[in-house]
């Protein structure tokens, strides 16, 4: 498979490729994305090969040789590709195959062949073997043969990882159409569903994974991402989760059995706790109580306890306000307030846990919509999110030529200037004299862009002045008074209808009126006629608007050249 | 994106504002901050579309649009782009045995490859321009030959099991096998893929493998004649059989032509089988690949008694070489004792020649010192006394003590030193234990 494959006969999956769990996806003809599950039926295959006797195996049974077969185990290699031996953190190997330095990178040392010598794979070699499996479920899924794929990657991914990764996959007979980003193959899997609105938010997007959780805080601006803002954690984690769980059985297991010794202390024990824990977790994210059952967990003696939830959440209370603080830190990072972000986008297998979103509701004003599994039945899956993405942008390139792809991703085109303040018109509310701003065009748009506003006139009709100005989010603290407030405006710009049922609130986002940028007056307003506003902002911060009634002829159009050039001009 | 909908009014035109054609610049926007967009998503690539070819919003919709018409017009035009042959329009309709039903179609270059809704759009356009009506209406004779032609292609081509047997023996579809000169020109791989394509469609087991090409495995290559040796094949004769006559004829005359029919087909079936075993057995006696996979059997098999061979060859240069290097060694050593020796004998003989001329001196010396007598004539027993001693001395010492008193002497005329330094060596010599005391009896006085 080294030639090129034509674009046409092209079979692209998504994959997204985690260091804990992978899944694979595929967009069918109605372009809905599609989890394909492996041949044992699983959705999350975990990241995971084991060898015994020469055989080897993958996902949920390479998973359960931790017990048995913990030496000729690899797992959580994602992390290690492409790295240097000196800048990788082994830790979560520590039940498994240990990575070794090779050369001039890292290995493994385990017997993958029935003979008995060990002998020493690379992580890309361990790589390509994972991903290789990956391509056969899905190609025997859909009967066709895959061989490119869009694969996510964190968004702190080395350009070295990435190439990395890239080669292993080509060993692996895929070809790599694009890498995207994890949180962003999230919010388009949201995107992409057919109910969904476009609309200017602000998206954070929490990724709450095994070994690692990322924040990442997104502008959305008219269906184009941009990244304002990442948090990585490598010790807010799902493992400590597990940790807490384990920690609490092993306790539990030492006072039923005073002899029975610390299960914690024997690699075996401890990975058969270890399984039943994550387990036991994934269960109390579903019901309110689980069981927890392994025979012979140590000395020979079986042990059975249950927990219930409440119990669980008080244990791991320190760890779900971890996560609360980590995403709160990234809404920091962005010079933001939480109460720009529309959207929170729960992702990763730690998503399910309802605390933690109840968390991150407590943290958040109640104007965040917070998507995920406890909170919003509408939510998609959290661990499906980026495969999802993925398959989305694989089917949406997988007709283009590599060359082609390679063109629309590079700096020349994804690097566009960034509105630094929104663009609107001023209205008047109650009073005549004082203005309140609009934004048609939110802060943080790239450019250039082009969008349209309708306005209401006075009752009366008539001439009226539009003023274009420029406008700063602003959090006013108020006192809580018995006089209504004003609306949030943010909140106006992406409803269509809009209400004055907001209700009184300590803090609110308001906006300040920046420079006027241009007037224009539009006279002879029939009576309860709209006014549409049209404004095209250019890469070089040139504006060009046009005013026009509703269904009326003419109109104004007015051009505001560039910073560097100021001259007023007319059409 | 949908419009922004603000409830709000706008303010009322103040008194005496004016501007430029009603609009006035004031200031220009901040300055804009560069940031990365993710290269995800559709819109994202409406994006990248117009950056890259530089393109305003509207331009990219007009243009967006203009290809989405486009796509629709080429899809309509594709299959009629076929010339009608003159020839095939001449057709009768009787004649349908013998008609190539694709080409009345339009379809000739799609053949059994063809869909059935190619077909069935084909069959529609050659339908809207051949109907007998059309061409009445245009002043033609009411010809609906070639009407009846497409009918008839039709019937065939959209029912499976006619299709079927017409696609068993459609010429046009075969692709003759090359000649063993244009194999060996070297395409092997373009001029019998093409045959092992057209033959692959009366599989049963489809996929059927590809030919491949020089660097496929050997795998790959056992796969592939492995299945078309065992090729099974759907192919069948009915549509050549012969009519069979009406009910109403002779019902022994049909028998006898059903049979025939039967007859024909097997044997038909027999031979295109045979045709086949022909043809792969033809393409594997040309296949390169099959001889470069026996050569490397061969080389592999052959590799360890080439190794030793190769070992053990290396190992009798080796002998030899040292061999060599011995006997040149040794020739060296015998040239440079025979060179010692010579030296050596040489250096003897020198010695031996001074020796005697340092004898001369000394017994010249004697003579010198007047055979060691006081003064005047020399007696003869003197000379005899003298001489004897001198030999004597001669004797005992040997060749360097020899030159020594050679030495001493060479220079001395008178007779008293002369015979002091005699003295003196008979003194040593007597010392050493040579010489006894008063051996020397012309010395001792």
């Amino acid at each position: 498979m080294s030639e090129e494959i034509d674009s046409a006969q092209r079979v692209a999956i998504g994959i997204s490729f985690g260091n804990s769990y992978s899944s694979i996806a595929f967009t069918t003809s109605e372009g809905k994305a599609e989890v394909i599950a492996n041949e044992e039926g699983d959705r999350q295959i975990p990241s995971i090969l084991s060898y015994v006797d020469g055989e080897e195996l993958q996902g949920t049974q390479a998973k359960a040789q931790f017990v048995r077969n913990a030496k000729n185990t690899v797992a959580y290699f994602r992390d290690f590709l492409g790295q240097e031996f000196k800048s990788i953190d082994p830790t979560p190997c520590h039940q498994s195959a240990h990575p070794v330095q090779h050369e001039s990178t890292i290995a493994f040392k385990i017997r993958d062949t029935a003979e008995e010598a060990e002998n020493t794979i690379t992580v890309s070699e361990i790589t390509t073997r994972h991903l290789k499996r990956l391509k056969n479920s899905a190609s025997e899924y859909l009967g066709k043969k895959v061989n490119a794929a869009v694969i996510t990657v964190p968004t702190n991914f080395s350009d070295a990882q990435k190439t990395a990764l890239s080669k292993a996959a080509k060993e692996a007979g895929i070809e790599v159409l694009q890498f995207i980003n994890e949180p962003v193959a999230a919010v388009l899997a949201y995107d992409a569903r057919p109910e969904a609105k476009l609309a200017d938010k602000i998206i954070l997007v929490a990724d709450l994974g095994g070994t690692r959780s990322d924040v990442a805080v997104i502008a959305s601006r008219g269906g184009i991402y941009t990244i304002l803002a990442t948090v990585h954690d490598y010790e807010v984690s799902g493992f400590k989760l597990d940790q807490v769980l384990m920690d609490h059985f092993a306790k539990e297991y030492m006072k039923k059995h005073k002899s029975g010794g610390d299960p914690r202390e024997n690699d075996r024990s401890s990975a058969k706790l270890k399984l039943e824990s994550e387990a036991v977790k994934k269960a109390l994210s579903i019901g309110t109580s689980a069981n927890f059952s392994v025979e012979s967990l140590a000395n020979g003696l079986d042990f059975t306890a249950t927990i219930n939830r409440t119990r669980y959440d008080l244990l791991a209370s320190k760890h779900f306000a971890a996560y609360a603080r980590l995403v709160t830190h990234a809404v920091e990072k962005a010079q933001l307030d939480p109460l720009d972000i529309s959207e929170i986008i729960l992702a990763g297998g730690n998503s399910h846990t309802p605390k933690v979103a109840s968390a991150l509701r407590s943290a958040f004003p109640d104007s965040t919509t917070i998507l995920a599994p406890s909170t919003s039945p509408t939510s998609i899956n959290p661990s499906e999110l980026s495969v999802r993405g993925a398959a989305i942008q694989a089917s949406l390139i997988q007709r283009f030529e590599l060359e082609d792809i390679e063109q629309s991703t590079h700096p020349m085109v994804t690097v566009t200037p960034h509105l630094s303040h929104a663009v609107g018109v001023l209205c008047i509310s109650g009073e005549e004299s004082s203005g309140v701003f609009h934004a048609i065009v939110d802060a943080e748009t790239p450019l250039p862009v082009r969008r349209s506003a309708i306005i209401a006139t006075p009752r009366e009709g008539g001439d009226v002045l539009i003023k274009l100005c420029e406008g700063a989010g602003h959090i006013k603290v108020t006192k809580p008074e018995p006089k209504p407030k004003k609306e949030k405006e943010e909140k106006d710009s992406d409803d269509d209808d809009e209400s004055e049922e907001e209700e009184e609130e300590l803090r609110e986002k308001t906006w300040k009126v920046g420079k006027v940028l241009a007037e224009a007056a539009l006279k002879g307003v029939k009576k309860g006629a709209k006014v549409e506003v049209q404004i095209s902002i250019s890469a070089s911060l040139d504006v060009n608007c046009i005013f026009r009634e509703v269904g009326g002829k003419g109109g104004v159009r007015g051009l505001l050249a560039g910073p560097k050039l100021v001259q007023n001009g007319s059409a | 994106m949908a419009a922004v909908q603000i409830a709000l009014p706008l303010p009322v035109l103040p008194e005496g504002w004016s501007g430029e054609r009603d609009f006035k610049a004031i200031e220009h926007l901040s300055h804009a901050t560069d940031r990365n967009i993710e290269p995800v998503g559709p819109h994202f690539l409406a994006h990248a579309r117009r950056k890259r070819h530089k393109r305003t919003f509207s331009e990219d919709d007009r243009i967006q649009a203009q290809v989405n018409v486009k796509k629709v017009e080429d899809d309509d035009s594709g299959e009629i782009s076929e010339p009608e042959d003159p020839l095939m329009l001449q057709r009768e309709a009787k004649d349908w045995k013998g008609q190539d039903h694709y080409a009345v179609l339009g379809l000739s270059k799609y053949r059994y490859r063809a869909t059935e809704d190619q077909i069935k759009r084909a069959h529609r356009k050659k339908v809207l321009k051949h109907h007998p009506d059309k061409k009445a209406a245009a002043g033609g004779t009411e010809d609906d030959q070639f009407f009846k032609c497409i009918q008839k292609a039709t019937e065939i081509l959209l029912d499976p099991a006619k299709r079927r047997q017409y696609d068993s023996v459609d010429e046009g579809a075969n692709v003759e096998p090359p000649t063993k000169k244009e194999t060996q020109k070297g395409n092997f791989y373009k001029l019998w893929g093409k045959v092992f394509d057209s033959e692959a469609r009366f599989s049963k087991v489809q996929p059927v493998p590809k030919l491949g090409n020089e660097n496929s495995t050997k795998a790959e290559v056992e796969h592939f004649y492995n299945f078309w040796y065992n090729f099974d094949s759907w192919r069948s004769f009915e549509y050549l059989d012969e009519d069979v006559p009406d009910d109403n004829e002779n019902r022994d005359q049909k028998r006898h032509v059903e049979r025939k029919n039967q007859n024909a087909r097997r044997k038909k079936k027999t031979e295109d089988t045979a045709r086949l075993r022909k043809l792969v057995d033809d393409a594997l006696a040309l296949d390169e690949r099959i001889r470069k996979f026996k050569q490397q059997e061969h080389a592999q098999r052959n590799k360890k008694r080439l190794d030793k061979e190769a070992e053990q060859k290396r190992l009798a240069e080796e002998a030899a070489k040292t061999k060599e290097e011995e006997a040149r060694l040794k020739a060296e050593k015998e040239a440079a004792e025979k060179a010692e020796k010579l030296e050596s004998k040489k250096a003897k003989e020198a010695a031996k020649n001074a020796a005697k001329k340092n004898k001369r001196v000394v017994r010249g010396s004697v003579k010198e010192a007047n055979y060691f007598h006081s003064a005047g004539d020399v007696p003869a027993a003197q000379i005899d006394f003298a001489l004897n001693d001198v030999d004597l001395i001669i004797t005992k010492v040997d060749n360097e003590e020899l030159a020594a008193l050679t030495s001493k002497l060479s220079s001395k005329k008178d007779p008293g030193e002369i015979k002091q330094i005699f003295q003196e060596e008979v003194k040593r010599l007597v010392g050493a234990g040579k010489l006894k005391e008063g051996e020397t009896k012309s010395l001792s006085a």
